[in-house]
Parts: structure tokens; sequence; C-alpha cells
């Protein structure tokens, strides 16, 4: 006695077989929606400000004037803003990372610890911001600086930079460590010489994708009092600057219909530096790609 | 060499271990030679794997791991508070059951043990690496591609590298666990070609699932049954006499 009839396999088999192509095609069409919105977006921002990329565009301060407004203080800020986010959010993200998963004991404080990081990574930007008025703003009365909304982004973003750095690590095949231990290695001798070169890929990847995500946050630095009009560069971190984001979002708030043009031109300006960014990203990645 | 010229490097005695609750070694007492092979052998879960990861103390990386009793090595108590583990590995190296050559060239990873116990000479560096391929036989075969990544190689070659790896630090002994389990046969034999030399100048502990291989290669045997020592014995009367009806079963195949 059989229990699969070759007949009702074969009168199946044709049922089977559309119900595979119709949802290779729904899944075809899901990916397309997303690009086509992307395309949209991205036709629309480049047909609209490519007319006002020039390089006095990038020189020249911001203006009442949108012909002769520049996006300079803007963008130089958001780069000193990347000098304090980026070593404060991976050095203390890929620490806490190195704690969680290679020291700390697996107990309910840690488990508790491991938990609460993930949920950290969706709370809202604005409650950064929030934070960063109460704590370092006001508290430690750095003001409305490069350093206090460094602190303020590096915050936001550390959750996700440990989430990666502590998946990286835990990707490193136990074979390694068995390896290094085995042959009296220190646990701080397997962390450097094994553990981060294999991690490092990861690490780098995510942390990379977080400070892309800094860059383009306005959110918090809304809540932190962060200027728009400047006419300086800030000297040092104490100073106070402008950002990126903040310059679009007052351009695109402005009546006047040119302005619209120059906000469109600091979103070019905005993506490129992303771009630019990610693709290390993917350099790095590819560049340390190991097998094992 | 006589038998009595020869002296213990390991004394195990009265030694207990669980895994959490699971009672994973009950009362082991061994007494391991130096310059032989000990085999250990028995079904998979009787704890000959965690037995030989005890020598070591590389049983404590898993969590809930409690021991009692005293494993001597050469007369100190590598439970005692003040034998750091660290100076304890570096006597004794570790070959694995898979090839697991760091993601380094071939030169990085015999030069590894050395480096972290702070040699920084390039040319004794160089020294040592000639020296450990070559006592793992495998020296002409990766002489001049010393530089390429250690995973461009077989599995078999990757194990002799492990082995060089572990040949390196120098040690005293050399555990292994299940070192051939991964390989194919010509591998296999040319991994057990290896543990008789190698036992001329060091003492050798090896777990292996294949009892033909233990009959091969080993001066005694141990045969473990469920954290427990059956029988341990000079190799052939493991063979041909047991003494007890258990390690007649498990040899001649009869379960296991």
């Amino acid at each position: 006695m059989r229990y699969i009839e070759q007949q009702t396999v074969v009168k199946r088999m044709n049922g089977r077989l559309i119900a595979n192509s119709i949802f290779k095609y729904i899944f075809l069409a899901a990916t397309l929606i997303a690009l086509l919105a992307l395309v949209i977006l991205l036709y629309r921002i480049v047909t609209q400000g490519a007319g006002h990329l020039s390089i006095e565009f990038l020189t020249n301060f911001a203006s009442r004037f949108p012909e002769k407004a520049g996006i300079k203080a803007a963008l130089v800020g958001s780069l000193w803003l990347m000098l304090v986010v980026a070593p404060t959010s991976i050095i203390l993200g890929v620490g806490s990372a190195i704690y969680l998963e290679e020291y700390a004991k697996q107990n309910r404080i840690t488990t508790f610890i491991r938990m609460n990081i993930s949920n950290l990574a969706g709370v809202p930007s604005v409650v950064f911001g929030l934070l960063g008025l109460t704590i370092f703003v006001r508290a430690l009365a750095l003001g409305n600086s490069v350093l206090a909304a460094g602190f303020t982004m590096s915050l936001l973003i550390l959750p996700v930079i440990v989430v990666a750095s502590q998946e990286a690590i835990r990707s490193v095949p136990g074979e390694l460590r068995d390896a290094s231990y085995g042959m009296g290695a220190t646990k701080w001798q397997t962390i450097v010489k094994i553990i981060l070169p294999a991690a490092i890929p990861g690490i780098l990847t995510g942390s990379i994708l977080a400070l892309s995500r800094a860059i383009g946050e306005t959110a918090p630095l809304i809540v932190i009092g962060i200027p728009v009009i400047i006419q300086f560069l800030p000297a040092g971190v104490m100073d106070t600057f402008t950002a990126l984001p903040m310059q679009i979002y007052d351009w695109s708030s402005r009546p006047q219909q040119e302005f619209q043009t120059v906000a469109a031109a600091g979103i070019i300006v905005l993506m490129a530096v992303l771009l630019f960014m990610n693709s290390i990203a993917v350099i790095i990645r590819n560049k340390f790609d190991k097998r094992y | 060499m006589t038998e009595s010229a020869k002296k213990a490097v390991y004394e195990t005695k009265q030694l207990n271990l669980w895994y959490g609750s699971n009672h994973a070694l009950k009362n082991i007492d061994l007494e391991i030679m130096e310059n032989e092979v000990t085999a250990i052998i028995g079904p998979s879960g009787c704890g000959k794997s965690t037995y030989i990861k005890t020598l070591n103390r590389m049983v404590e990386l898993v969590p809930s791991v409690k021991t009692s009793g005293e494993i001597l090595y050469r007369g100190r108590n590598i439970f005692n508070h003040d034998y750091g583990v660290e100076e304890l590995r570096t006597r004794v190296g570790m070959v694995f059951q898979k090839p697991n050559p760091f993601p380094k060239s071939i030169y990085d990873n015999i030069a590894y043990g050395p480096r972290i116990h702070g040699i920084k000479n390039k040319k004794i560096l160089d020294e040592i690496v000639e020296k450990s391929l070559r006592g793992a036989a495998i020296w002409d075969e990766v002489k001049d591609r010393l530089n390429e990544n250690a995973y461009s190689i077989s599995g078999g070659q990757q194990q002799r590298i492990c082995i060089a790896r572990a040949l390196a630090i120098e040690p005293d002994v050399i555990l292994m666990d299940e070192p051939t389990s991964a390989l194919d046969p010509i591998s296999t034999l040319k991994v057990e070609e290896l543990v008789q030399e190698l036992k001329k100048d060091y003492s050798i502990i090896i777990v292996t699932h294949n009892m033909q291989q233990a009959a091969r290669i080993s001066d005694k045997t141990a045969f473990f049954l469920n954290g427990e020592v059956v029988e341990y014995d000079h190799t052939d009367t493991i063979f041909s006499n047991p003494s007890d009806k258990r390690t007649e079963d498990y040899i001649s195949g009869r379960f296991g």
C-alpha cells in the first residue's frame, strides 16, 4: 500500500507551480514599489537642486538671499559633529559589546541589560534630544556646542553600534577562541589578536551605518537648540555650530519658493556625504572579509 | 627505557566533574606516563572529551562547570589557586577535533603562540616556525607558501598546521581531541605517523572514536563509560585480553 499516489501528485502539480510563480511576482512587486519610491524621490531632488549646486554653494555661508545661500557652515559643522560622535560612540559601543560578549557572566542582570540595549535602539530620537538637553546642555553646562550635540548623538546611535558589534563578535567561531586559549593566551590577547580582527568588518559596517544615521538626524539637534544661521565656523568642540539636516530643515520651511531649490541642493550634499560613508563601509567590509 | 624509569606527567586523583547537575566524570583515577601515547576511547557522551579538556582546564570555558578532586601535572595540582591556566596551557598544547587555524597566514598561525608569550625577534620566530612545521611533517608542503592564508590548504594539511602551532609553544604534553575525525584516510594516516614520531619528545593523550586507531598508535588505552574509567591498561592487553566484560563488548563492537 502506497501513501503517495503518483496520479494525485501530477494533478496537484499545476496548482503548486502557479502558486510558486505568483509569489515570485508578489515579492518582485514589493521590491519594485520600494525602488520606485526611491527613484521618484531622487529624481525630484536632483532635478530641483542640481541647478543650485556650485562651488559657491559649498563655500558660502547661509544668507537671506537664496542665490547667495551656501552650505559651508552646515557641512563643516556636520564634519565637526562626526569628529566627536565617531570616536565617542565607537569606543563606548565596541567596549560594551566586548564586555557583554566576552567578559560578562550569563545571569539575569546581563540578560536584562542585553534586552534593554536592543530596546534602546528603538527609542525615538527626540527623546535622546531631551536627555541631551537635560544632561549635556544644562547639567554639564556644555551649552549648544559641538560637544553637547556630539554626546547626544553618540547616545542615540550607541545601542545600534553595541548590537551590531555584539553580533559581529558572536559570529567569530568558538574554535578560534579555543585555539587561542589552548595556547595559553589571556582573554585580552585573544580579544585583540583573534576576536577583534575577525569581527572588525561587522563592527565597522554597523558603526558606519550608525554614523550615517547620526549625520542625518534633526530632532535631537532641534531639541538641544542648535542654531541655523551661523556666519562662522566652529574653532573647537566648545563652539556652537549648525548641521546639514538643520540647515535643510530651515531652508525647506521658508516661504520663498527659491529656497526650496536651495534645500534640494542641500539634500544632494547630505546624500553625497551619506553615500560616501556607506561606500567606505562597503570597502572596509570587502577588504577585511575573510573566510573561516 | 624501562617501565620504572618513566615518570608520570599526569596523576588524576578522584576527579569528579559536573555540568550543572549532570555528573559527567565520576571518581576518575588515572596516571599518564611521559613519552607515551595514551588513548582514551569510549562511546559518545562517556566523558572522554570532557576529561581531556579538564587536563588543560579548557573545560572551564563552559559556564556552570564544577570539579572536585585533584589533577597533578608534574606533581603540582592544576586546580590550585596559584596555578594560572595560562601557565598550564603553555606546557600543555592542544589539537582540536576540527582543524581550526586562525584566519591568518600559515606563518602567523605558527608564530601566534611564541608571540603571545613575548617573543618578538624575527629571526627566532623564523626558526620556531620552521622547526614546528618540520616537527609536524608539513614543512616541505608549505615552505613556499608561508604567507598564504592557512585556509588555502587542504583540511588534512590544516590539521597538521594546528599540530605545528601546538608544537610552537614547545609544550611538554599534547592533548588531541579526536584529531582525525574530520580528515580523510590518507590525512589520518599522516597524522597517525606524526603521533608516533612526536611521542619521542612529547607525552601525547589522544581521544578517539576509532578503536583501530587507538590500537595502532597508543601505548596505553583507557576505556571510559558513563563518566567512569572502566579499564586502563597497556593497549595490547585492552584489545587482546580485556579484564572487564564491558570493555570486551565495546571493542568487539557489540555496543557504542
